[in-house]
């Protein structure tokens, strides 16, 4: 199925990604390519089939809600990490206004 | 022979008896790298100080008779998508450019309690998406058979270093193949884990059913060492599974050895000297005492769709956390809304984006029973297809890939060509069992790759499979003449 460009331009908006106008038309191509490829999926019969959770068999791992504190070197690391920093604060734009 | 082509069993015994000590192991890998690294761009990032320096400790602590065992002094390389502290992660994206690892992964965790050496980081395919390492942000990497050709992807610079003999062992990750298929082109091993058996902390998320942790090694015995090693369950990764999981039997020889031959995975789109190459190995595992049957897997021709829905969902949402905001690139905006556009807009490379686009599009309103739910009810009967496959069988066999490493540039533009050389690998993600690509003779002067697949947690059982094979056969010691 072929994707508009209103409709690349939609789910642009909400994955929060940038795309510039030249891009465009290019998006619009590859992401429909991949879309009528992986569309044969819909042509398949699968009443009373489970879908899969987990492939292995796993249980719910539980644990008790506690603070774990980390060590003051990996603190730091993740604090240096931040792209603006005030103190020990993350900087961000106005979320409000 | 040189110090940097040893196997890990060799580099071991040779450390142990004084023959050479981990500082003489670390320098010829170093020297390696320096030597042709610049033609490959293999190694994003070299940390030759801080190896030379692990070195010496591990040389200091044999000397006292306090060796930590197999791994203690081995020089290794990590995939840029694991976290080790002293390193940049930056999982091949300018979204992460700089990114000063700010932790150990629990496999980086292992590899130093063992007093392994780490050398520095390899090359991938942006966030580990695509199959060629040609869609990383700091450039591609060159096949060292042929520089020409990729090396492929995406675990493809940690591929390509141990086929060049940068390193001894190397770490990569594999989502869809990007072990197994990078091992298959650069004529190495590479073996990706049973989902859960080794810890994914630390590893950059790409699609979190199928992503797992493994080595590339010289051997399969040697990658039998390196799961030994890396294997675990881990508090921190909450899909990582008991020990008591593990089956711990393994054939000692082909005699007797069972192995499945899905017959759908040799009808069409296989490059005809690969499939000679592949029937050769058929015919030497029937002398060697493996007996070949016929099984089948009906829903082989659904399986890349499967994966292609599946992964960009997962990657959609795992992708969502580059925001700008507590690490990574940030795009100077006026408002905080125009700061997550520009900071994705601009840090994602296009397959990323691409990617990103397609599982928001597919997991939207109205969309997700027709292509994610579909996609993971055609995922419960490939589980089934594959346990009643594997039921009466030690193994399956296939090629690892349809064609041998192709030009750089060549499959480039083509999602879809691109997305089919992946069609052996993504259904051993999709349904979480072992598989090992190991090195089975050339095509076209390149290396071609078997690849065996094991019941869940019947990790030793494919890995003895494929020692008895290397054991009897010299496919694994061919190397590139660079």
């Amino acid at each position: 199925m072929a994707l508009s460009r209103e409709e690349v331009l939609k789910i642009a908006k909400l994955a929060h990604i940038e795309v510039t106008e030249s891009e465009l038309a290019a998006f619009q191509d590859k992401i429909s390519s991949v879309l009528e490829y992986v569309g044969q999926l819909q042509e398949l019969d699968l009443k009373g089939v489970e879908p899969t959770a987990h492939v292995s068999g796993v249980t719910n791992v539980l644990r008790t809600d506690e603070v774990k504190s980390c060590d003051p070197e990996t603190r730091e690391r993740l604090l240096n990490a931040m792209p603006a920093r005030e103190g020990d604060y993350l900087k961000v734009k106005a979320i409000f206004g | 022979m040189a110090l940097n082509y040893l196997t890990i069993k060799e580099a071991s015994a040779g450390l142990k008896s004084g023959e050479f000590k981990s500082v003489d192991l670390t320098q010829a890998c170093l020297d390696r790298i320096q030597a042709v690294n610049g033609e490959l761009n293999a190694v994003v990032e070299v940390i030759a100080n801080s190896a030379l320096k692990e070195a010496q400790a591990s040389d200091e602590r044999r000397s006292m008779g306090k060796s930590l065992g197999v791994f203690d002094g081995i020089p290794v390389l990590v995939k840029d998508n694991i976290q080790a502290v002293g390193t940049r992660t930056t999982a091949g994206s300018k979204i992460l450019a700089g990114y000063a690892s700010t932790y150990d992964a629990t496999v980086v965790v292992k590899l130093r309690a063992a007093g392994a050496v780490i050398l520095g980081k390899t090359n991938m395919d942006e966030f580990a998406m695509g199959s060629s390492t040609e869609t990383s942000a700091y450039g591609p990497t060159r096949n060292p058979w042929n520089t020409k050709k990729i090396p492929g992807g995406s675990s493809g610079g940690s591929a390509a270093a141990l086929a060049a003999g940068m390193c001894l062992m190397a770490l990569g990750t594999d989502t869809g193949g990007s072990i197994r298929q990078p091992a298959s082109m650069c004529g190495v091993t590479g073996f990706k884990p049973t989902y859960g058996r080794v810890s994914r902390y630390g590893a950059i998320s790409m699609a979190s059913s199928p992503d797992q942790i493994g080595p590339f090694a010289r051997t399969a015995e040697d990658a039998r060492l390196a799961l030994g090693l890396l294997e675990g369950q881990d508090p921190l990764d909450s899909t990582s599974a008991e020990a008591k999981r593990y089956v711990w039997e393994a054939p000692t020889s082909l005699k007797g050895v069972k192995i499945g031959v899905p017959k759908e995975y040799f009808v069409v789109g296989m490059d005809e000297e690969v499939e000679r190459t592949i029937r050769q190995a058929m015919a030497q595992l029937k002398e060697l005492g493996a007996e070949l049957v016929d099984v089948s897997l009906p829903s082989t021709r659904h399986a890349l769709a499967v994966y292609y829905i599946l992964m960009p969902c997962e990657v959609s949402a795992n992708l969502a956390r580059y925001d700008g905001m507590r690490f990574g690139y940030s795009a100077p905006a006026p408002t905080l809304h125009e700061t997550y556009f520009k900071t994705r807009g601009e840090g994602f490379g296009a397959e990323v984006r691409r990617r990103v686009l397609l599982g928001t599009y597919a997991l939207s309103s109205g969309y997700y029973d027709a292509y994610y739910l579909q996609a993971q009810k055609v995922r419960t009967r490939m589980c089934q297809e594959f346990t009643a496959a594997l039921s009466g069988v030690d193994c399956l066999l296939s090629p690892t890939s349809p064609s041998v490493a192709w030009d750089l540039g060549e499959k480039f533009d083509d999602p879809i060509a691109m997305y089919l050389s992946d069609i052996y690998t993504v259904s051993v993600n999709v349904v979480g069992v072992p598989a090992v690509s190991i090195p089975c003779g050339l095509a076209q002067g390149l290396p071609v790759g078997l690849q065996l697949i094991g019941r869940q947690f019947e990790d030793d059982r494919v890995l003895g499979i494929a020692r008895a094979f290397q054991e009897a056969t010299d496919h694994h010691a061919a190397r590139p003449m660079m």
